[in-house]
């Protein structure tokens, strides 16, 4: 807000949120506009969408307004290198569950890579307790709460 | 009222038999323990405690799930508050103030607050229950859809203008909520939208997942990115667990305003917990005096909203069991509950069966007793896990994420979901953009729109119905001016600041 910050360059964090608004409000738009639906009293399934692909499109000009005007708020310079082990970690995650390694190992994936993110070193340390942690959860779930966890070979053995 | 007294007290004398009281406490523990874990809310507690009761007899069954909803309820505010993964929408407020709080040294005051006002709102409530259940519904009964389509505007305006500082990123974050809310079957046509094909989608964006991914993953991945700057670091409870006379002064207040603004509320068929507590929440905002400390971890916003969730929780318990209509995910269940003995919550059940009726609004008040006196002295217990190291706890906290998405549906996808959610929520933190407005643009969008379309289906078409009650002119007129307030009185502060 303050005039003196102001540059004349363009706010890229606000760019690209305006930017993306409008990709989502165009990919409304078009999903509404693929629907054959027969006509129904007062309004049908493709009002409501329009109406939200409208906002979205409003929205993502105010953006690109506020893009060359105030910008979005400075974030603090960000810990990729945690990011990235913290996204790789759920990456794995999902990917142990998707080709049936099971929940156990997803989790220990999940909880020694989260943990790095952390600052943590000792992997196998973490490897181990991330382990212990998932068949805790499984035991728990399946045996006492009779609910369905993804199965793999670990799984298998309970 | 002479009969409702004696009837109150038939249920108490079924409710403190030795095996009722049993069944109660064995609901209130198994309910914290399960609703303190991450990601849990007391929607799923209670579905995943429901096979649990199969064996009882219906009376001890109902009984022992009032125990298992207020427990849930205690242990979702306990886990918002010291890790900020609410397990439902309706304590998200209390991770917004109640994290906050826990982050500066004061999870023990906000604990204490949040289970004291339950405790005194759930008391409240479940008086105005047994006293004003007809009148009220009678009231709510009179609404139509178009009053009920303007309350929920009302809802989405004080929602995305009361929270953060701006009024462009609070619609934002509104309307990609409504815009999640679209995804999947249209309930009044059939008609797929915005699903790709993809099946998963088919059934609409799980609020779990969304919840779960936009707070805990996307807190875990700010904090993660924010590491070395060492300043939003989990800080050890320092001092006392207990309130001080300062934090009694500032509670008292927003729990009895937030009991009186969650219970008829709740007991309106209007969506369940959320808008009391946002409401509660804009209103202690308002009435503080201590505005700045608001986002920063005030303890008016860890009560007021509190009280409201849990006085608005046993108001759902007015429509479900006086006209078998559930309105929210807890009362949905819950009434698959009732079902599973063949029993139709209504009118006919208070003739019927007045001892279950009675029983479970006896043993309510039993449930939340037995919390208070429990639940107070395990504070330090709860507060504990804050000694967790952080790489620990925040893996912790993810594996838990993922088991609750996986526990909702086992299936990549939804947890393909969680990480994009995840995502998303850590660009919104890292950009200022509130949170809530998307959770309850994604809770409310759908039901709004299916009151406006009833609304103009009823009328043919004719969109004056809209404004056809004075109810819903009302309520459109409040919607107006609280988008229109903030606006004008920011113009007027910057032509006062162009003045100077």
């Amino acid at each position: 807000m303050m005039p003196s910050n102001r540059t004349p360059r363009v706010d890229v964090a606000a760019l690209a949120v305006g930017l993306g608004l409008l990709a989502a409000s165009a990919m409304l738009f078009l999903d509404t506009a693929g629907m054959t639906v027969t006509a129904v009293y007062g309004i049908g399934p493709k009002a409501m969408p329009y109406a939200v692909g409208g906002g979205l499109a409003l929205l993502g000009l105010l953006h690109l307004l506020a893009a060359v005007r105030d910008g979005l708020p400075r974030p603090d310079p960000m810990d990729a290198a945690s990011v990235a082990w913290m996204i790789s970690g759920l990456a794995g995650l999902i990917a142990c569950v998707a080709f049936g390694f099971g929940f156990i190992l997803a989790a220990a994936v999940a909880f020694t890579a989260t943990a790095r993110a952390f600052g943590r070193r000792a992997l196998l340390a973490d490897g181990a307790l991330g382990l212990g942690m998932g068949l805790g959860i499984y035991l728990i779930f399946t045996k006492l709460l009779t609910l369905t966890l993804p199965q793999g070979p670990l799984e298998r053995l309970f | 009222m002479i009969e409702t007294f004696a009837a109150l007290s038939q249920g108490f004398l079924i409710a403190l038999t030795p095996a009722n009281l049993l069944f109660a406490l064995v609901g209130v523990l198994l309910g914290t323990a399960v609703g303190v874990l991450p990601g849990i809310g007391p929607a799923l507690t209670v579905a995943l405690l429901l096979p649990v009761t199969f064996k009882l007899d219906p009376a001890g069954s109902l009984i022992m799930f009032a125990g298992i909803y207020y427990g849930g309820m205690y242990g979702g505010s306990t886990t918002s508050i010291l890790i900020n993964a609410p397990g439902e929408s309706a304590s998200m407020i209390t991770a917004l103030e109640g994290n906050r709080m826990a982050k500066a040294g004061r999870g023990g005051p906000a604990l204490a607050t949040a289970a004291i006002g339950s405790f005194v709102a759930g008391t409240i409530a479940t008086v105005g229950l047994a006293l004003f259940a007809p009148q009220l519904v009678e009231v709510a009964i009179g609404f139509g859809p178009a009053d009920y389509f303007a309350l929920m505007v009302l809802a989405f305006v004080t929602v995305s203008a009361t929270f953060g500082a701006s009024p462009l990123r609070g619609m934002t974050s509104l309307f990609l909520g409504l815009f999640l809310g679209l995804v999947g079957i249209d309930s009044l046509t059939g008609q797929t939208r915005l699903t790709f094909g993809v099946p998963e989608l088919v059934d609409g964006i799980e609020i779990t997942t969304l919840a779960v991914g936009l707070f805990a993953v996307g807190e875990a991945l700010h904090v993660a990115s924010r590491r070395l700057h060492a300043t939003d670091e989990l800080v050890p409870v320092r001092g006392s667990l207990w309130m001080s006379r300062e934090d009694w002064r500032r509670s008292w207040k927003p729990w009895l305003r937030g009991s009186l603004l969650g219970f008829p509320i709740g007991a309106l068929p209007a969506g369940g917990a959320e808008i009391p507590t946002f409401l509660s929440y804009a209103v202690e905002r308002r009435l503080t005096k201590h505005p700045d400390q608001f986002g920063q971890g005030a303890i008016e916003g860890v009560a007021g909203p509190e009280a409201a969730n849990n006085a608005s929780a046993a108001g759902t318990l007015m429509p479900l069991l006086t006209l078998g209509l559930p309105t929210s995910a807890t009362a949905a269940i819950m009434l698959a509950g009732f079902q599973q003995y063949g029993l139709n919550p209504g009118p006919l059940l208070f003739v019927e069966r007045p001892d279950l009726v009675w029983g479970l609004i006896a043993s309510l008040f039993v449930a939340n007793a037995m919390l208070l006196v429990l639940n107070l002295p395990l504070v330090g217990l709860w507060v504990r896990m804050l000694a967790i190291p952080q790489p620990w706890l925040y893996a912790g906290i993810l594996v838990f994420s993922a088991m609750g998405t996986v526990a909702t549906n086992p299936s990549p996808v939804e947890l393909a979901m969680l990480l994009v959610f995840g995502l998303l929520g850590f660009g919104m933190r890292r950009f200022d953009y509130p949170i809530a407005p998307m959770i309850v643009g994604l809770i409310l969008g759908p039901l709004a729109e299916a009151q406006l379309r009833r609304a103009l289906a009823m009328s043919l078409g004719d969109p004056t119905v809209l404004v056809g009650s004075p109810v819903a002119v009302v309520l459109l007129a409040l919607a107006a001016v609280a988008l229109l307030a903030p606006l004008l009185f920011r113009g007027l502060a910057r032509f006062q600041a162009a003045e100077d």
